[in-house]
């Protein structure tokens, strides 16, 4: 109780007196900028999430081949969840004597929940959005129907026993599928028809889905209730189970995000850990004459502790109000660029802000309070009398602690999480070593250089371990502002050379064998960019490794999948530059005709199998043994022709099969879309084009994110490198007050502080610069499995920047230190 | 070695004795080797005496006052405060002694900046669990001729006012013995005389022991008895 009166008293005084200002300031500064990031993720995550639920048009679907009880759909409103229905079955639509198998979907009000359709007039025109769903009696046949049958708008098609008739042209509905599941046309209508229709009968293969969507805690709630209470043979899908272009956009992004906001977490454990020496510094002669007076250690200890954790709950009040507004400022003033709106903030950035500002006071401030409290009484009669030094094992092991497990808890994944902190302690040490390097030579050069840069690198030699921590900590705070830099660039850049203007918009599949060449050649003809032409080839996994399928488990619905469902193959002499092989080779002309074939490593990891292993396949009721030979990395949003299996040229040639490729057409390019459904009828078109709107849009807003970061970090560094300044400015003080009696000059005392912070920047920034430059390679490479390119400016950015950055910090935090009459502070 | 220090450190102990040195020596280890500062030295102090220990810079006169306050522990010999072994108690022991009784005035006043006035002279009266703190400092401070001070922080008051606060948080807790460690030294010489004169009456009122470490030969001659060490040794 005493003590506590004690701290509160002395922080209320302190900080009136302007002690704790620093301190304060570092982790106002720290929270702001990690509550400022974790806000602004959680919202921009929320919404990438939001509009990657589009491709659901729902938040949540549950998918079954019975209909849906009526028990969910009651939950749900219960616990304030929108729902629709979407009823999906394959029928024939008739237009006089023209048919084409269809697939139908029958919704009710409210669909879709999320993301919009889009109709036009005519077939393959530009949409436009409609709310709402076809009033009964109308339907909304997609282009490629419309085509197939010489229909049109107000035409009336039978469908089943009923008669209904064309209202609009559907161009895109959210939910049409990223993969080609769903290939045949398609078609919208109100799910009152569907009894007149007559076509649900005992034995037909319907399709029924529920949607939900809400908000978020709410639908995550849900899903765990619909979890719990689905029927055998009910599926439950989410964002997580969208199409694999999606995935991947929003798998990348995410990952990223999370890398960001470590460099956040990182920075604030150094500014604290430099406020808390300083703190140490400033309180040493405090506990002393504490002591003294007759307080014991215990109670030292406790005033500290409790002073730190008042400043800490300060700072996390002060910070994540900090970080909320800058955040929300930021975000207004992007809004126009973001296609949804953004979700509200919810309020477990700011439960982590508080819970990091604790956690990395306790790794970072502990050591040296505990330290503190070890001051000898004797410090009151001889100021060279300190506490003893901290075990080594005491001064890091709880920093190492709390990095380690907050570096984890970002994360979340063991390759990322071993690569940061195999690669921070790597690049700690390396810096380390250069640093005592640097101290080493800068007592060798002291003779040979003027006065001013004497005393300035001199410095730097005199203050062997402090020096140290500087370098390491500029070094670190300019490498994490580099890296952020270059990872940024690369991002940007790989995405735009994944993501081009001209990337293919629309895929065609079952084209005949004899029509391939002219397919392509009308497709050129029309100015369309034209991408690879593969053969596709159905077949089924029977055995792997020689046992049947149909014996083995699967963990997850994937290999479940793979196993069981019947898979599109093909055969090529080329990988393609979009697949990277990542174990076995690949074939050349002589394996031609062996039975070889290539993985994807999602077929791999799915079903576990290795390169060496035999699988079998039923093609056409005919088997074929054949010998896993490679495994690819397929990059899907190359959004060219892509198999999960590849056979080796030679093997699938005499076996039934069609040809599928991709293009770029104008958007809407409805003549020649139109021309194409009637010359080759056979032509499945699969549109992706708003597909792709919705890829490029997480991207940007996930680029967008990532540039905020960057704003954040670089702020939250340049309190790091204000914090190291201070930490020496009281000795700087004395010495310059020292120098100036002794005759130098103001601008000789200048210069020699410039020359010291000057020569700590030009170290640190280079070694900031090698250690971007190669954990960037790392990051690129192993992480992001995006293209690394050596960008020897950063080189430049990193010894320049760092050089002016910390002179200039240096500088201006040392400024009053020289300007100060040496009298005032010799009297002091 | 002085007629004083040959009569107090063999003289028969004194009944009363509130401070005792026996064969205090205190030895460190430097670059150079060993150094001895504290070189087997003993006296008795009884209660309410005034001594002071001179000598020439380095001759280990603030060596020994931190062994005598328990700040410091000897090589070999010990201390007794009250009849207490200081060297038989552990820090946080010696802490809670130094808290009931003994005061400390230093050469650079060591007055907590973020405390005013009044809040440093309540320290020590907070940190033995007194309830009246608050009163018994105002009066201390009154004491001193600094009641109109009280709100003052330490960077708002001169060096002579800032040393007079130390006196008054001395003297607040009613302490046993007063160490004073060269107290006029950071002080101009009028100053240092108004310093040192309240010192003694301050002492004289409240018969407490005061242990005085000082160049100041005027002060040391108000002393009823002079320590003088060269090299560590009494002499």
């Amino acid at each position: 109780m005493r003590a506590l009166k004690l701290a509160l008293r002395s922080l209320a005084r302190e900080w009136r007196s302007g002690e704790l200002g620093v301190l304060l300031l570092a982790l106002t500064v720290a929270v702001g900028a990690l509550t400022g990031v974790g806000f602004l993720v959680s919202r921009i995550s929320a919404a990438v999430a939001l509009q990657a639920s589009e491709v659901l048009a729902a938040d949540i679907r549950l998918g079954s081949p019975q209909p849906i009880n009526q028990q969910y759909y009651e939950e749900a409103k219960h616990r304030g969840i929108s729902t629709a229905r979407n009823t999906a079955l394959l029928s024939v639509v008739f237009n006089g004597d023209r048919s084409q198998l269809t697939n139908l979907r029958a919704v009710s009000d409210g669909y879709p929940l999320r993301g919009r359709v889009l109709v036009a007039n005519e077939p393959f025109a530009v949409g436009h959005q409609i709310h709402g769903i076809p009033p009964p009696g109308e339907i909304w046949p997609d282009s490629k129907l419309l085509a197939a049958i010489d229909a049109h708008v107000g035409s009336e098609l039978a469908i089943g026993g009923a008669t209904l008739r064309v209202g609009r042209v559907l161009i895109s509905r959210p939910d049409q599928g990223g993969t080609f599941a769903e290939l045949a046309p398609s078609l919208l209508m109100n799910e009152a028809d569907l009894p007149a229709t007559q076509l649900i009968q005992p034995g037909s293969r319907v399709s029924y889905r529920a949607l939900f969507a809400g908000d978020r805690a709410a639908i995550n709630e849900f899903k765990s209730w619909l979890v719990a209470h689905k029927k055998q043979g009910e599926r439950v899908h989410d964002i997580t189970d969208a199409s694999p272009q999606i995935r991947n956009a929003v798998d990348r992004a995410g990952r990223f995000l999370s890398l960001a906001s470590l460099v956040s977490v990182l920075l604030c454990a150094i500014a604290v850990a430099m406020s808390a020496r300083q703190y140490v510094n400033r309180h040493l002669d405090t506990v002393a004459l504490l002591k003294t007076l007759g307080a014991t250690r215990a109670f030292t200890l406790s005033v500290t502790v409790m002073q730190l954790v008042g400043v800490a709950i300060v700072a996390a009040v002060l910070g994540c109000g900090l970080g909320y507004v800058a955040q929300e400022w930021l975000l207004r003033t992007i809004r126009s660029l973001l296609a949804v709106d953004l979700p509200p903030a919810s309020l477990v950035p700011a439960a982590i802000g508080f819970m990091t500002a604790i956690a990395v006071l306790i790794g970072f401030a502990l050591p040296p309070l505990l330290q503190l409290s070890r001051t000898p009484a004797l410090r009151v009669l001889r100021r060279d009398v300190g506490p003893p030094p901290l075990l080594l094992m005491l001064a890091f092991g709880p920093a190492v602690a709390v990095v380690v497990f907050l570096v984890y808890w970002v994360v979340r994944d063991w390759k990322l999480f071993l690569g940061f902190t195999g690669g921070l302690a790597g690049f700690l040490l390396v810096l380390t070593l250069a640093g005592s390097l640097l101290v080493y030579l800068a007592g060798r050069l002291r003779g040979s250089v003027g006065v001013a840069w004497r005393f300035g690198v001199a410095n730097l030699s005199r203050r062997r371990s402090e020096s140290l921590v500087q370098i390491v900590a500029f070094g670190t705070g300019i490498m994490v502002l580099l890296l952020l830099a270059i990872v940024r660039d690369d991002l940007s850049s790989d995405w735009r050379r994944t993501l081009p203007a001209d990337i293919p918009n629309y895929f065609f599949v079952n084209i005949p064998p004899p029509d391939r060449a002219a397919f392509v050649q009308f497709l050129q003809d029309r100015g369309a960019k034209t991408a690879r032409v593969l053969p596709m080839i159905r077949g089924r996994l029977t055995s792997i490794k020689g046992r049947s399928v149909e014996d083995m488990k699967f963990a997850g619905e994937d290999g479940e999948n793979f196993a069981t469902r019947e898979q599109n193959l093909t055969w090529s002499a080329e990988p393609g530059a979009d697949n990277r092989l990542v174990a076995g080779r690949w074939w050349t002309a002589a394996d031609y005709g062996k039975p070889l074939v290539s993985l994807s490593t999602e077929f791999e990891e799915s079903l576990g199998v290795n390169v060496g292993d035999r699988l079998s396949f039923d093609i056409a009721g005919e088997t074929f043994n054949v010998e896993v030979a490679s495994i690819r990395k397929v990059k899907w949003d190359s959004f060219q022709p892509n198999f999960f299996v590849v056979f080796a040229p030679g093997v699938l040639e005499n076996t039934a099969g069609t040809y599928i490729t991709s293009a770029n057409l104008k958007p809407g390019d409805a003549r020649s879309l139109a021309q194409l459904a009637r010359r080759f009828p056979s032509v499945s078109i699969f549109d992706i084009d708003d597909l792709l709107a919705q890829v490029r849009s997480v991207l940007d807003k996930a680029v967008l994110a990532v540039q905020s970061v960057f704003v954040f970090t670089l702020f939250a560094g340049l309190t790091v490198l204000l914090a190291a300044v201070q930490s020496s400015r009281e000795e700087r003080r004395y010495e310059s007050a020292m120098l100036r009696t002794l005759g130098a000059r103001r601008a000789t005392v200048l210069q020699g502080v410039l020359s010291e912070f000057t020569t700590l920047g030009l170290l640190s920034g280079l070694l900031a610069a090698i250690g971007a430059s190669t954990a960037a390679y790392f990051i690129d490479t192993r992480v992001l499995q995006i293209h690394y390119a050596f960008d020897w400016w950063v080189g430049v950015q990193g010894v320049v920047g760092g050089a002016l950055l910390v002179a200039t910090t240096g500088w201006l935090a040392t400024r009053s230190v020289v300007n100060q009459p040496p009298l005032k502070t010799l009297r002091a | 070695m002085t007629q004083s220090a040959m009569l107090s450190a063999q003289a028969p102990m004194i009944r009363d004795s509130v401070l005792k040195a026996e064969n205090l020596t205190k030895r460190v280890t430097s670059p150079e080797g060993s150094l001895t500062i504290v070189h087997d030295v003993s006296f008795d102090i009884a209660p309410g005496e005034s001594v002071a220990i001179v000598g020439a810079s380095g001759a280990g006169k603030s060596t020994l006052l931190a062994l005598l306050a328990g700040l410091d522990l000897p090589t070999a010999g010990r201390v007794l405060l009250e009849g207490q072994d200081l060297a038989k108690l552990d820090e946080d022991g010696r802490a809670r002694l130094r808290a009931q009784r003994v005061g400390f005035v230093f050469q650079s006043f060591h007055l907590i900046p973020a405390l005013t006035a009044l809040e440093n002279v309540m320290l020590p009266l907070e940190l033995s669990g007194n309830a009246d703190a608050r009163r018994a400092a105002l009066d201390s401070l009154g004491r001193v001729g600094l009641s109109t001070r009280t709100g003052h922080y330490p960077r708002q008051l001169s060096g002579g006012e800032q040393q007079r606060v130390a006196i008054a948080r001395a003297f607040v807790t009613r302490p046993a013995v007063l160490f004073a460690d060269e107290p006029t030294g950071n002080l101009d010489t009028v100053t240092g005389s108004r310093v040192g004169e309240l010192l003694f009456e301050l002492n004289a009122n409240s018969h407490t022991t005061l242990v005085l470490v000082t160049h100041d030969q005027s002060l040391a001659v108000r002393c009823a008895r002079t320590i003088r060490m060269d090299a560590g040794r009494v002499v």
